[in-house]
């Protein structure tokens, strides 16, 4: 069910809330978290898109805010208030949740708090989401100066690895940033080989280590800079002409290495470690309804993203 | 080895099955195809098990190993959860290996001991296999013995392992429980078996723990001075099907009472662990079971019945003799009813009724913990007298949830008080994403995890229990019948009714 409110207040959208519940009988109970995004006018479907899928997981309340559309504010005609239009969408187009989506004025978005503060779930945290471009202090942001939990993606906005250093330098505890949810598969990876390395439980020193990806994937330099804490080395970067990650070569002190490869275009990924057969790994790339889904899983803190980009950023060599 | 890339704050990472192999046998069986071939391969779509992980099936069946990985990819696409990728099927394929030969065969099992020497090489499985015996009881001997025979029984170093994981039912009564155990465990040793009871790896079961000891709204009312007695209900819609073979001689009791509710009242009824790990769930499990008591006169204490033919929601449907399969002799219950009490001091005078039955009203799983009336009104009897007892119900299956049944004033000017629910619902969507039950025991079982497994003890304790029960019904002949769709026999009813109480409809 899909309701349009045209010109109206934040206020007037959370009785609507109520009064549809009231008239069709509760479509959407135990909501755990309420979302709210700040996206660009072209993102908005994909953003709920998103959103819908992940609140299978975590029933949520969505609100996603956008400019309002430049042409809908003149034919508005009266100016004596700020104009705000909204949907609502609930049951099959809400997935397991409920969608409010504002169009306002720019200046009533730079207060986005205040805006989205009726439509906020009762006692249950709060996540700000920027799917497209970052601010450039998420947690100074009006929005997510409320938020338990401050999701930005730096691969969406248009200079990702300027953007990733950005969130280094104004990282609070709570931010956390898609393209390290997007390389989860393969940190998994990479500890599964590591393991298997370290069959008779000792894992030989290692000498060096090169992540290589694409030109502005900033995921390849999180893996590397992970990579160069927990194995306590320097990693390298090295930038090929191929979309996301390509690979991963750990090598020891004894001349063995452990390769992690994925060819350009192919979800599957090759695996070696010393002593063992190359074997497949399916490492296809994860869509952001995944990630978004991923990142609410836990509202707290991941101090291991904190410390990727605070200790290991520093210690990623260009190469 | 502590491996630098795991950190215990790093919660994304999953707990990755180590390098191992999963080797069925009767892998041509219904639950190898409908449950745990897609099981395996949602698992590797999850990234949850590692590239060396390999799939061997065993079998009477003149394959090679590429019509057994049709037969792994038809199963996969009929009944997988997950979509279906190539990346992952090339992955997992690369490891299936298929065993021709029967159960008594010294030869298969040769064959099978040499194809995890290989696979051990060339996929990297480092020694680890695990045996899932999807066969029949009676062959778990044979099976125990032809793995020891060819050497498969016991890991080649000790680093490596070996497990051997069976299905209900454990026996038909104590002493045959007590049999097969000694046949499986004379060959593998007690924490090498897994013994599976997929309810236990459902999300609701395991969210009754978090429930109950997460909180501190429950556990204060959750013992005899606030509670009047548990209902413990596992009901199916359904007949026995194409089960006739399995299920007559086996009856409700045996199937369903024995494992799953009874570890549903274990779970419902135990202290609180010291901890979460196997170890400390498992004390108090068998605690609990072994304070279980069962009334002196059968009679008093049980119902049993049998499904007639009959309308069940518009459908014409045979009765239980009638079934294909099924002698007209037989006096297989398909409902069983059972009042149990727990003498412990959390416990004592509150009852415990568990039943079960085919060809009821709904298909459902829930435990129901019912209150006591508030010890006074301070209401006109006929304000109240819509207002039934508290209660508090976890619903297991289908729509998976917990309901708070209250009493609440009925808008207006009168004073009127009648029962309300409130409800949590995981919802329908909310669980398609969480893992399959037997997702989640495989995956247990290659990481070693046995938390959620029974073992022997409480095998043995529910069938201490039950069999009074059982040999009492043994004897007096046929069960009583009742119409389909119904819930239950009178008898069932007349049991709640001696105690004043009566059965939710759930």
């Amino acid at each position: 069910m899909i309701i349009d409110l045209p010109d109206t207040t934040a206020g007037a959208v959370a009785r609507t809330l109520v009064d549809l519940r009231d008239r069709y009988g509760a479509m959407a109970l135990s909501r755990v978290l309420t979302l709210v995004a700040h996206a660009d006018r072209a993102e908005v479907e994909d953003t709920i898109a998103a959103a819908v899928h992940a609140s299978h997981e975590h029933p949520l309340r969505v609100v996603v805010a956008t400019e309002t559309d430049a042409d809908r504010e003149r034919s508005a005609g009266h100016r004596d208030r700020p104009h705000l239009d909204a949907q609502v969408r609930l049951g099959g187009d809400a997935g397991a949740g409920d969608v409010v989506v504002l169009w306002a004025e720019p200046w009533l978005l730079e207060d986005l708090a205040s805006l989205v503060m009726p439509l906020l779930l009762s006692d249950a945290p709060v996540v700000a989401w920027w799917p497209g471009r970052a601010p450039q202090v998420p947690a100074q942001a009006s929005v997510g100066q409320i938020a338990a939990l401050r999701i930005t993606d730096a691969a969406a906005g248009e200079h990702p690895l300027a953007t990733i250093r950005d969130l280094a330098a104004a990282y609070v505890p709570g931010d956390a940033d898609l393209t390290w949810g997007r390389l989860t598969l393969w940190r998994a990876a990479l500890a599964g080989a590591v393991d298997a390395v370290a069959t008779d439980g000792v894992l030989p020193d290692v000498d060096d280590i090169e992540v290589s990806g694409s030109v502005d994937s900033p995921s390849v330099d999180l893996l590397a800079a992970w990579l160069a804490i927990r194995l306590g080395r320097p990693a390298k970067v090295r930038r090929v002409p191929v979309p996301h990650l390509s690979g991963v070569v750990v090598r020891f002190a004894d001349d063995t290495e452990l390769r992690l490869e994925r060819p350009q275009s192919s979800d599957l990924a090759h695996l070696s470690v010393p002593g063992q057969p190359t074997r497949p790994v399916a490492l296809a790339p994860r869509d952001t309804p995944d990630c978004l889904a991923e990142e609410l899983r836990w509202l707290e803190p991941d101090g291991v993203y904190g410390e990727v980009l605070r200790q290991g950023l520093p210690r990623v060599i260009p190469t | 080895m502590t491996n630098p890339l795991r950190d215990p704050r790093d919660k994304r990472l999953p707990r990755i099955a180590g390098p191992c192999s999963l080797v069925i046998f009767g892998v041509t069986g219904d639950l190898a195809r409908r449950k745990l071939m897609p099981a395996v391969y949602d698992l590797a779509n999850r990234g949850l098990l590692p590239p060396s992980f390999a799939l061997v099936g065993f079998a009477r069946r003149s394959w090679a190993d590429e019509d057994f990985e049709q037969e792994v990819h038809d199963a996969v696409r009929a009944h997988a959860r997950t979509p279906f990728r190539e990346s992952t099927w090339q992955q997992l394929a690369r490891g299936f290996r298929f065993i021709p030969g029967d159960l008594s065969d010294a030869d298969a099992f040769a064959r099978l001991a040499a194809v995890t020497r290989e696979l051990d090489e060339q996929q990297g499985t480092g020694g680890n296999h695990a045996f899932y015996l999807s066969i029949p009881p009676r062959m778990f001997g044979t099976v125990a013995e032809g793995l020891e025979r060819s050497g498969l029984s016991s890991a080649p170093s000790p680093h490596a392992w070996r497990r051997v994981v069976v299905e209900k039912p454990f026996g038909h009564d104590l002493a045959s429980a007590r049999e097969l155990n000694t046949a499986i465990e004379r060959v593998f040793p007690a924490e090498s078996v897994f013994r599976i009871d997929h309810y236990l790896g459902k999300e609701t079961v395991q969210n009754l723990l978090a429930l109950r000891f997460a909180n501190q709204l429950f556990e204060p009312v959750w013992n005899s001075t606030v509670v009047d007695h548990v209902q413990i209900t596992m009901a199916e819609d359904i007949g026995i099907g194409s089960r006739a073979g399995y299920y007559d001689g086996i009856g409700a009791a045996r199937d369903v009472i024995q494992n799953h509710l009874l570890q549903l009242l274990a779970l419902v009824a135990m202290e609180e662990p010291v901890s979460f790990d196997a170890r400390s769930l498992r004390i108090e499990k068998e605690k609990v079971l072994e304070a279980v008591r069962l009334h002196a006169d059968p009679d008093a204490c049980s119902a049993r019945g049998r499904y007639r033919a009959g309308w069940q929601g518009g459908e014409q449907v045979l009765g239980y003799l009638e079934e294909d399969g099924i002698p007209a002799s037989s006096t297989t219950e398909t409902y069983a009813a059972l009042r149990l009490d727990v003498s412990t001091r959390r416990w004592a005078g509150v009852p415990f009724y568990l039943r079960t039955g085919k060809r009821l009203g709904r298909r459902v799983t829930e435990v129901a913990v019912v209150f006591k009336r508030a010890p006074h009104l301070p209401f006109d009897a006929t304000d109240t007298s819509q207002l039934g007892q508290n209660a508090l119900v976890v619903r297991v299956q289908p729509d998976e949830g917990v309901t708070i049944r209250f009493g609440s004033k009925v808008p207006g000017t009168a004073m009127e008080v009648r029962d309300v629910t409130m409800d949590f619902s995981y919802g329908h969507a909310f669980t398609q994403d969480s893992p399959e039950a037997y997702e989640r025991l495989i995956l247990d079982v290659l990481l070693g995890e046995p938390p959620l497994f029974p073992q022997q003890p409480e095998v043995e304790l529910s069938w201490a229990i039950l069999d009074p029960v059982l040999e009492h019904w043994a004897r007096a002949g046929s069960p009583e019948e009742y119409a389909p769709g119904s819930w239950g026999p009178e008898s069932a009813d007349d049991l709640m009714a001696r105690d004043g109480r009566s059965w939710r409809r759930p």
